[in-house]
């Protein structure tokens, strides 16, 4: 186990404001304390390092002896092949633009814009239904409910299987935030069930989308392209798990951490209410500023590469700090201040090169609709407690609940 | 004419732009941004306000756009006098002034020349007026060459298979339209990216059903008798009908109104230092005349301070933007242009972009992917390091080699990377055509000795 600043990283007690800690890194663009990962948080260091083709994202390149300390959650997805963020070219490659071809242009141009209205609706229906404007927790009233509903209704779950989906989701979405006080083997072993029942249940409604395949996504990967493309059924289990996975644990922690940071800043908020078209620029911001996938822990070099002045041995393990390079002043002025207008906004809160985040239309689409009903529609509302409780994660950070009241919730 | 100092010129100086296109307007926003007030003159021969002309090769000749909705996105107000539809016919250096087509002068304090290159047209001046022969270069030429593929022509010609002959050849080929691509080189894109990438070209463009001719030339044009051309006739001795013919020899540069002015500007551009201030005949630099874009021929450090012309986009505005810093600044506050050259095209579905200068590369080897399956990178090396890199679909890593060409990092790339192949451990020789063979260039040739008498001769394309 690590000592001193990379346990302060994953310690809990630093989760609500890990800012200070990546300021100490960065002092060390790439730091190694002589057991552990190296640790790379400085913005130019890892934008080149996320072009850099010596990098493997393929867990098997990793030496046996990399001694990191969030290596242990890669195995939880063991019951599946890894799915292509695991996977480096060309294996990478192929899967991920047979993903691309029912999600985004030049086969499906219209997709992401298309879901626009089915959006706008489930929206509103949990925004109508916030109940008590007194004690919201827009967690798991909004922030939560929004994107499972929406990857459900990308993939082609059926309406009626939804109740089920949900609690799978939130069983491997647990299993991602580790809790130190729950018994990790039984929470190893429901995660496992988890996945099993997911698993099954996917396969099954593969093959029901071959027979009858729909307009959704499982039915475009599951009817494939040509004989070399396309998925064998393992490869589609866990491309379908991946977007159910990543296509709602990052919406969830964005939306919140938006909201945080708009209740934090109320003069955007405000800004906001009157100018929708403020949505664009500023989720960008947030992507920078509060950036839902904090580091990137899965890069391994296939050679000894040299950065910032430091050899990084191959099969070393390497952790990207995307939340630091945001906030690094060589690159952003006045980095730790939230600012819409800002005009050059070259974040890395998507990552970057060809992990970059694939579902990055969706998820900022989804951002800027919530966010912008949320400022309209809940009148005069204000934090509850600041901080709020964050999740367990230090990876994939965000808020566990964000408690707010308003005076009123507007009518849609 | 008394020297303005900087403060004045800034505040109520005359800055004249000639040239209102890609690196006429990024270099009129940018000296606005740099907080110039006094009067600022855009001197444009098109009629048209700047427009972009990558999209007149692709979207605008699939029918996915068109040639009007081309306008360049503004990226400030720039508050200039507009002298839109009037050649510049003539610069008095002396003078500091331009001299238009419509009799009037402009003063200058600074001049920028931003008068780019216009397409080579048919040698044969009587063929190319052929009704059905065109060249691309200008929104109305895309708009025409569009019209005319909307017809749906029967057989389309295309005479040179450099980046705009193949997007012209891909465009007629996604509309459904017979292509038949005449080339003088052994493959498209030889010039520009060598044999071994110009193979996976060919075949590219086979596959889609381009009937390619290779090492040939079209030798003439001939017409119907309304003037409507009707067939080319080929040095292979063959005879082919098409009813459109588009010209694609590559580009002149738009310097002769600058003949007699004094000025170094020649066929090959006008040479510049790397501060984008233009040398005079004398090869000595001008303070007040700047230089950017296509007809910029500047020297860059990285690649031995040769002169490179480099008809890129990104070169137009990255240069506008150096010229027009420096035309305002004190001269230890000036930037070189060393932007590292980049280059994308897109044809026949695949994505292509370069960096550096391939051209200068000796040998190739495929770093990562496969030429099979027209998804890799290529890395060109010369004289053991890296010099330039080409991606076929596989855009993503480039901003890497980029880096590898800027530390210049050794060829061949010893170490292994994600996607390396077992073939792509060796280098080839990058099978750039001879030199000293010409293809489409022209040729400058020196003769005489003494200063009085010594003379550049200049030959066009070797027809
Ligand atoms: C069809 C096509 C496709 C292209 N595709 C790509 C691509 O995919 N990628 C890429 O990197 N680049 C591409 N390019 C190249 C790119 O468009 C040029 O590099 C860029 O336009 C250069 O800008 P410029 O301002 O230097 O010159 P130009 O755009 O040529 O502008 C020069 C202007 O000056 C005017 N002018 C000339 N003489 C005079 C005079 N005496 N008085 C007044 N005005 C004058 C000209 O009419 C013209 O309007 C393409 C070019 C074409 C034609």
């Amino acid at each position: 186990m690590t000592h001193g600043i990379l346990s302060d990283i994953l310690d809990y007690a630093n989760r609500a404001n890990p800012y200070p800690l990546y300021e100490e890194l960065r002092r060390t663009p790439v730091f190694h304390d002589g057991s552990g990962p190296y640790v790379i948080s400085t913005y130019y260091e890892i934008q080149g390092l996320l072009h850099d083709p010596r990098l493997s994202s393929d867990a098997r390149n990793l030496a046996a002896t990399a001694g990191d300390p969030l290596a242990g959650e890669a195995e939880e997805e063991a019951a599946l092949p890894p799915s292509f963020l695991k996977l480096d070219p060309p294996e990478h490659d192929r899967l991920r633009r047979m993903t691309n071809r029912p999600f985004g242009p030049p086969h499906s141009p219209r997709r992401v814009d298309g879901m626009r209205d089915d959006l706008r609706a489930i929206v509103t229906g949990l925004i109508d239904n916030l109940g008590d404007p007194g004690r919201i927790d827009l967690v798991d009233q909004f922030a939560y409910p929004f994107p499972v509903t929406m990857i459900c209704r990308l993939l082609g779950v059926p309406r009626e299987d939804e109740p089920r989906f949900h609690v799978w989701a939130d069983t491997l979405a647990a299993s991602l935030d580790p809790d130190p006080d729950a018994d990790p083997a039984e929470r190893q072993r429901k995660t496992h069930d988890s996945r099993m029942e997911l698993g099954m249940y996917l396969a099954g409604l593969i093959e029901e989308r071959r027979k009858h395949p729909g307009d959704d996504m499982l039915s475009q990967l599951a009817a494939g392209h040509g004989q070399d493309e396309s998925m064998s059924t393992m490869e589609l289990l866990s491309t379908a798990a991946l977007l159910l996975i990543a296509g709602h644990e990052t919406t969830v922690n964005l939306i919140t951490n938006g909201m945080l940071t708009l209740l934090r800043n109320p003069d955007v908020l405000e800004r906001l209410r009157r100018e929708p078209e403020l949505a664009a620029p500023l989720v960008e911001e947030l992507l920078r500023f509060e950036p839902p996938v904090q580091l990137l822990p899965q890069r391994t070099p296939l050679v000894d590469i040299e950065v910032g002045g430091v050899t990084i041995p191959k099969g070393s393990s390497m952790w990207l700090i995307l939340a630091s390079g945001n906030r690094d002043p060589k690159r952003f002025e006045n980095p730790d201040r939230f600012d819409p207008d800002r005009r050059d906004v070259q974040h890395l809160g998507l990552g970057s090169g060809i992990h970059s985040c694939f579902g990055a239309p969706l998820a900022r689409l989804e951002a800027q609709l919530a966010l912008t009903e949320l400022a309209r529609r809940l009148h005069n509302p204000r934090l509850l407690e600041d901080p709020p409780p964050y999740r367990q994660n230090a990876v994939l950070r965000g808020p566990r609940h964000l408690r707010i009241a308003c005076d009123e919730v507007r009518s849609a | 004419m008394h020297e303005v100092t900087l403060d004045h010129l800034k505040r109520e100086g005359r800055i004249v732009v000639v040239g209102a296109s890609l690196a006429g307007l990024r270099a009129a926003e940018t000296i606005r941004d740099k907080g110039f007030t006094g009067s600022l003159t855009m001197i444009g021969d098109e009629p048209y306000e700047p427009y972009d002309r990558p999209p007149l090769s692709k979207g605008v000749l699939l029918g996915k756009s068109t040639a009007e909705r081309t306008a360049l996105p503004r990226r400030r107000a720039i508050d200039a006098e507009w002298r839109l539809g009037t050649a510049a016919t003539g610069l008095d250096m002396a003078a500091r002034r331009v001299r238009l087509a419509d009799g009037d002068e402009v003063p200058y304090d600074r001049l920028l020349i931003a008068t780019g290159v216009r397409a080579r047209p048919w040698p044969n001046a009587a063929e190319g007026e052929l009704d059905g022969v065109f060249v691309l270069r200008t929104r109305d030429d895309g708009a025409a060459l569009a019209r005319r593929l909307d017809a749906g022509p029967r057989r389309v010609l295309v005479i040179g298979a450099g980046f705009t002959g193949s997007e012209i050849a891909s465009a007629c080929r996604e509309r459904g339209v017979q292509v038949t691509v005449a080339e003088r080189g052994d493959a498209p894109l030889v010039g520009a990216l060598g044999g071994v990438i110009g193979a996976v070209a060919a075949e590219l463009q086979r596959e889609n059903g381009v009937d390619l001719r290779t090492g040939v030339m079209v030798t003439a044009l001939e017409g119907d008798s309304t003037g409507r051309v009707r067939a080319a006739h080929l040095s292979d001795g063959t005879t082919l009908e098409c009813d459109v013919v588009v010209v694609s020899l590559g580009a002149q540069r738009n310097t002769e109104w600058l003949a007699g002015s004094g000025l170094g500007a020649g066929p090959r551009g006008i040479a510049c230092d790397a501060g984008c201030r233009a040398f005079d005949i004398r090869g000595i630099v001008t303070d007040d005349i700047y230089v950017a874009g296509d007809v910029a021929r500047s020297p860059h450090p990285l690649f031995g301070y040769q002169f490179l012309s480099l008809e890129h986009w990104g070169n137009a505005v990255s240069q506008a933007e150096t010229a027009a810093h420096n035309m305002l600044s004190v001269s230890t506050d000036r930037r070189p242009h060393i932007w590292v050259p980049a280059f994308w095209s897109s044809q026949f579905g695949v994505n292509i972009k370069s960096v550096g200068v391939p051209s200068m590369g000796s040998e190739i080897m495929i770093a990562q992917g496969s030429l099979a399956e027209r998804r890799f990178t290529g890395v060109y090396g010369y004289q053991g390091r890296v010099i330039g890199a080409v991606t076929f679909d596989n855009a993503r890593w480039l901003q890497f080699y980029q880096q590898q060409i800027e530390t210049t990092a050794p060829f061949p790339v010893p170490f292994p990377t994600v996607d390396r192949r077992p073939d792509g451990h060796r280098p080839v020789p990058a099978d750039f055509p001879d030199p000293s063979v010409p293809t489409h260039g022209p040729t400058i040739t020196l003769s005489g000795y003494s200063p009085a008498d010594r003379r550049m001769t200049f030959t066009p394309a070797g027809h």
